[in-house]
């Protein structure tokens, strides 16, 4: 499988190479088969095939014939769903970003206070979420949101918050305002796990120099945390902005996308024209996929860009 | 230790406020799946059941099959988990200790594998399983649950295994051991860590994964995992929310010790993740 990059590579060999080297090489190879083989069939044909499967007119079943050109893409950008599922995708970003990424840098800051017993159990308690089915809580949420005799709208209304039940998942606002806070909770604590990591791989002695100088806790702050911390922000955000667009276990079962389409997102989109049609339209749904796709990279990129500024911007201030 | 300072008390009584309207949805679930569905209807914020209905459980596990589920789910996943160590294992070591000609280019599609514009690509996994003329097989299942390029893996296994000392394979080769003897009964117990890192966090992704499941299993309910039985349990029987809740338990509980009791290798796993 790989001779041809290995005649291309012989040359760097060294002549006297031994009998062990070389019997090592052989085994280095069959120990990455296996791995390589997965890697070319699962990951990178994928790739190359969502493309393609986009240029045609197919159901997925029989031969891929009907070469259309970009007349998938022409429909898809045209089509006023993939429009506000488009839309939908990135208020739902926004909206969990906004929301979660203020609290869970507060929480990771008191959660990293050496003073403060019991922060592993804290910790623990607010992580739990992250390891739960997505689609198990889903559906849970469901009934907790739920339309009648639902939790929520029983303590709001025993705590006098609320007077009259809310139908959360039947208004469009409302049901996106749900997802919103079901996947903060849901994410909380990956979030706040990558702030603690950001906050521990801080020096400690910048921070006793600081406090030499008289600086308290709002000046280590202002001067030596934030500063310091800003380029695992931008991962943290990179991640957050990445995850929260492709979006799709908790929007398919907490509301599949209703009320009438209201929060169906791009992933819920594609999937819908892909397994969820009666005839499936997998040219049209990989065209939507590419075009969504190439959305998300353009901004990681952009959000790539932004990594790499800040941390050179802080390793010249650091030297300077 | 400054006991006395108020900001102590105040700081531990928003902590616990807030962790019980954390958990809270957990803690429904586990009190609505002890209740009949009379008093999950009328009496939502009462927790304790008058009394406990384990029959829900019973409905679940037999009646609506989450015993097929759970099965499926168990073996998808720990047949999963095997194949990403041996995947990751093997090529980590291959890649940490033999400087092979082309290891270089294998190290940088690696790396550039992760700055490639994907689309949707479930839809040539899925050709590729019914080419292979596993679908609707549980294979098939576990082929597309153990895709991807397992980078993060990869780097925690050849990282290990680059760290190691030389002497180790030396005095190995000298008692007469091949290279294979020497990964398997040298190298590899070394490398436990990075084991159980790797079963915990591959067995919690495939565990929760659900797209997957729910593509592979459309016209073959026997073949449900958890997450998508669920999903059919409540279209089916839309007003059973005792057993419901008794499903989702019976789903959720075992992911939640896993984590609890493994905590330090998945927690550990991700902050080194995001360190890279």
């Amino acid at each position: 499988m790989n001779s041809p990059l290995q005649a291309s590579l012989i040359s760097t060999i060294p002549l006297r190479s031994s009998r062990r080297t070389r019997i090592r090489y052989v085994w280095a190879y069959l120990f990455i088969l296996p791995q390589a083989a997965f890697f070319l069939i699962f990951s990178l044909y994928p790739v190359i095939m969502s493309y393609v499967y986009s240029f045609f007119d197919w159901s997925g079943i029989g031969p891929l014939q009907n070469f259309v050109g970009f007349h998938n893409f022409i429909n898809v950008l045209s089509d006023s769903y993939f429009h506000s599922a488009f839309i939908h995708s990135f208020e739902y970003m926004f909206g969990q970003i906004v929301l979660s990424f203020p609290l869970t840098f507060l929480m990771a800051l008191v959660l990293n206070w050496e003073g403060l017993k019991g922060r592993v159990i804290y910790r623990t308690l607010y992580f739990l979420p992250v390891v739960t089915t997505t689609a198990i809580v889903g559906i849970i949420m469901t009934y907790v949101f739920g339309n009648q005799n639902s939790v929520v709208n029983d303590v709001l209304i025993s705590l006098h918050l609320l007077r009259n039940p809310v139908p959360w998942l039947a208004a469009p606002f409302s049901a996106m305002i749900v997802l919103i806070v079901v996947g903060t909770w849901k994410s909380f604590g990956m979030m706040m796990i990558y702030w603690l990591a950001g906050l521990q791989s801080l020096p400690v002695d910048v921070y006793e120099a600081a406090k030499m100088d008289g600086a308290g806790f709002w000046r280590s702050m202002r001067h030596i945390t934030i500063p310091l911390l800003l380029p695992v922000a931008a991962v943290i955000l990179l991640l957050s902005v990445v995850n929260g667009l492709h979006v799709f276990d908790l929007v398919k079962t907490l509301t599949n996308g209703g009320p009438f389409f209201a929060t169906e997102t791009a992933d819920l989109y594609i999937y819908r024209y892909a397994f969820d049609a009666g005839i499936p339209q997998v040219g049209y749904a990989s065209a939507a996929g590419i075009l969504f796709g190439l959305t998300v990279f353009a901004l990681s990129v952009a959000l790539g860009w932004l990594v790499r500024t800040v941390r050179n911007r802080l390793n010249g201030g650091g030297n300077g | 230790m400054n006991r006395k300072n108020p900001l102590h008390y105040l700081t531990h009584v928003i902590l616990l406020a807030f962790g019980v309207v954390w958990v809270y949805p957990f803690v429904w679930m586990i009190s609505a799946s002890l209740k009949t569905n009379l008093e999950v209807l009328n009496s939502g914020m009462t927790l304790l059941p008058k009394i406990p209905q384990w029959a829900n459980y019973l409905r679940a596990w037999s009646e609506a099959k989450f015993s097929v589920y759970f099965l499926n789910s168990v073996f998808i996943t720990v047949s999963t988990v095997a194949i990403v160590i041996i995947l990751c294992a093997l090529s980590g070591y291959a890649l940490a200790r033999v400087n092979f000609p082309g290891r270089k280019v294998i190290l940088f599609i690696i790396a550039a594998m992760m700055f490639i514009p994907k689309g949707y690509t479930i839809i040539p996994i899925y050709q590729i399983i019914k080419g292979m003329g596993l679908l609707n097989t549980l294979t098939g299942v576990i082929l597309a649950e153990s895709s991807g390029a397992h980078v993060l893996f990869i780097l925690l296994f050849m990282t290990y295994f680059a760290k190691l000392p030389k002497e180790l394979e030396e005095s190995a080769e000298i008692d007469g051991a091949g290279f294979i003897r020497t990964f398997a009964q040298v190298m590899l117990p070394l490398s436990k860590p990075i084991i159980a890192t790797t079963a915990i966090m591959q067995f919690i992704w495939t565990w929760n994964s659900f797209l997957v499941p729910l593509v592979f299993t459309l016209s073959r309910p026997e073949l449900r995992t958890l997450a998508v039985g669920m999903l059919s349990f409540v279209g089916e029987y839309t007003t059973d929310y005792a057993g419901m809740a008794a499903g989702a338990s019976i789903s959720l509980l075992p992911i939640i010790l896993v984590f609890v009791f493994c905590q330090r290798y998945f927690v550990e796993g991700i902050a080194g993740a995001v360190k890279e």
